[in-house]
């Protein structure tokens, strides 16, 4: 397994705000990452630096042992399924489910190409995979929040990628379909090995399955390494500038605002 | 039938057909992906370019494309990079346009009927040569869209998608807007500049209440768009009423009869 993205001292700016301030981490292939930070940590902008649609002023990004140039930008966004925040369509969108995850083959199919039978099987497989066989003809816009979050992995998907920047997947959804779409993501990474890179600013939805979780705060890494090793209460208080508790819960770690006398016996 | 024997019907008939399909087709690119006020701001882009033809004695097509092109080329970008909230950008841009159609007006010598004739167009006034390009240019959008269709569709459904799975979407995204910039160019003189943009609007929203289905979507617009022309030019011969107005008007009865008839409106009561 080598590096599958390497980002060196890389700076994004939206005119007068920094939002990257020369960060640099890489990911190894096949691995889960979460990355967490508060609000206006810039990470969603990270996730758009490694498919290109966010523009760096300096630094170097290597993705699948390439740099990132404008030019052939196309050709690697082929090669990453992108999940954006809060996804949404009209709910008159004339667009079927099916043709929504078939999207995920546009763009490895090129100009002028139909889809084949290939791609066809690709999107059947997504569609199961995502568990929406039964919606697979339904217009896109009568979905719920948590049917049409699997309709964007499942078009991600479908793009046969070789990693997958989800971009705070959970968000907006009801506890059910949140549990539903983390289930579904640490389905994909353990059967498909594909590697994944997940922004979160809900500690509590971070995969359990995560190799490694990156922790952003006003644009620079606060912190890196394993979830137990992150997930530390002085650590997270740090990073959100706000005390909180970490409690254990049929064996998984959740963590809450720390409230005197609130907590106890689960700790 | 005593319609068919006047060679100026004839010519506006053809005109309708072709002006009916390519407006409507165009339109359903400005309602899905809500730019009708882009659309707005290049159909007087256009008029303004038209009048300036008038008044440096060229033929008004050329420079009326040339101003639909540039304001093309600008609005996207403008409403793209959002320096400036889009709907302002646009908004300076159609002032400008404005501005100078009414500026070139003014200077126009002589007689202006030839430039106000633009505003509300003369269906029963298609040349021959006038026919051929809305021909040319009909075949070319229809052309386009079939090629470039599963683009298209990503394009209308979500932008960032569309980017993100390695479409070339702003290349579609300008291309569309040019390819407006096309079709009201070629059809101004008929539909008229100010009128044109009710064409290209209403067959499609018509349609959008009627279908979840993209190439449905297409083919409804472009009918009811054919018939929005056939029946207003039918309306207006017998009632003897300017045939622009008429077919906006009718356009105008679809689009209500749609919406009145929409299943999605169902599907809306029922969430």
């Amino acid at each position: 397994m080598g590096k599958i993205i390497e980002v060196k001292n890389a700076i994004v700016s939206y005119r007068d705000n920094v939002a990257l301030k020369g960060i640099s981490f890489s990911i190894e292939e096949g691995e889960m990452v979460g990355i967490v930070g508060p609000n206006g940590a810039g990470k969603t902008t990270l996730l758009t630096l490694i498919n290109g649609l966010g523009k760096k002023i300096s630094g170097e990004v290597k993705v699948l042992g390439h740099f990132l140039r404008r030019k052939d930008l196309s050709s690697f966004r082929k090669e990453i399924g992108y999940v954006p925040q809060n996804f949404s369509v009209d709910p008159r969108m004339p667009v079927l489910v099916y043709e929504a995850v078939m999207m995920g083959r546009y763009g490895k199919l090129g100009l002028f190409r139909r889809p084949g039978p290939r791609d066809h099987l690709c999107v059947r497989e997504a569609i199961r995979l995502m568990e929406l066989e039964n919606l697979q003809y339904r217009p896109v816009g009568n979905l719920s929040g948590g049917e049409l979050q699997k309709v964007a992995l499942g078009r991600a998907l479908a793009q046969e990628p070789q990693m997958l920047l989800l971009d705070e997947p959970t968000a907006n959804l009801d506890l059910k379909a949140q549990d539903g779409i983390i289930a579904l993501i640490e389905k994909l990474h353990s059967r498909k090995s594909i590697t994944i890179l997940l922004v979160t600013h809900e500690l509590n939805l971070i995969p359990q399955s995560c190799d490694r979780i990156i922790l952003l705060k006003r644009g620079e890494i606060f912190g890196s390494g394993k979830m137990k090793e992150m997930l530390q209460e002085d650590i997270l208080s740090r990073l959100y500038e706000f005390p909180v508790r970490i409690v254990t819960l049929d064996g998984k770690l959740m963590i809450v605002p720390y409230q005197e006398g609130v907590i106890n016996g689960n700790t | 039938m005593e319609i068919l024997s006047y060679q100026f019907m004839r010519n506006a008939i053809l005109a309708s057909f072709l002006g009916g399909i390519a407006c409507s087709v165009i339109g359903v690119f400005i309602v899905t992906i809500k730019i009708s006020f882009i659309g707005v701001c290049m159909s007087h882009a256009t008029f303004a370019g038209a009048v300036l033809g008038i008044l440096l004695r060229v033929n008004p097509l050329y420079t009326a494309f040339l101003f639909s092109f540039f304001s093309a080329m600008l609005v996207g970008p403008l409403a793209d990079r959002g320096q400036l909230n889009p709907d302002t950008a646009i908004g300076i841009i159609f002032s400008i346009m404005l501005g100078l159609a009414f500026l070139f007006l003014s200077i126009i010598p002589g007689s202006k009927a030839e430039a106000l004739s633009l505003l509300w167009g003369s269906i029963l006034t298609v040349t021959k040569a006038d026919l051929r390009i809305m021909l040319g240019i009909t075949t070319f959008v229809l052309l386009i869209v079939s090629l470039f269709f599963k683009e298209i569709q990503a394009v209308i459904f979500h932008r960032e998608i569309a980017a993100a799975v390695g479409i070339p979407e702003k290349i579609i995204f300008y291309g569309i807007l040019i390819l407006t910039g096309l079709v009201i160019t070629a059809s101004f003189r008929t539909i008229g500049g100010l009128l044109i943009f009710s064409l290209i609007t209403n067959p499609a929203a018509a349609a959008y209440q009627l279908t979840f289905r993209l190439r449905w979507m297409f083919l409804l617009s472009a009918i009811f768009g054919v018939l929005s022309c056939l029946l207003g030019l039918l309306f207006s011969y017998w009632l003897n009423l300017p045939s622009g107005a008429i077919i906006i008007i009718t356009s105008s009865l679809i689009f209500a009869l749609a919406l009145l008839f929409s299943p999605k409106k169902r599907v809306y009561h029922r969430l």
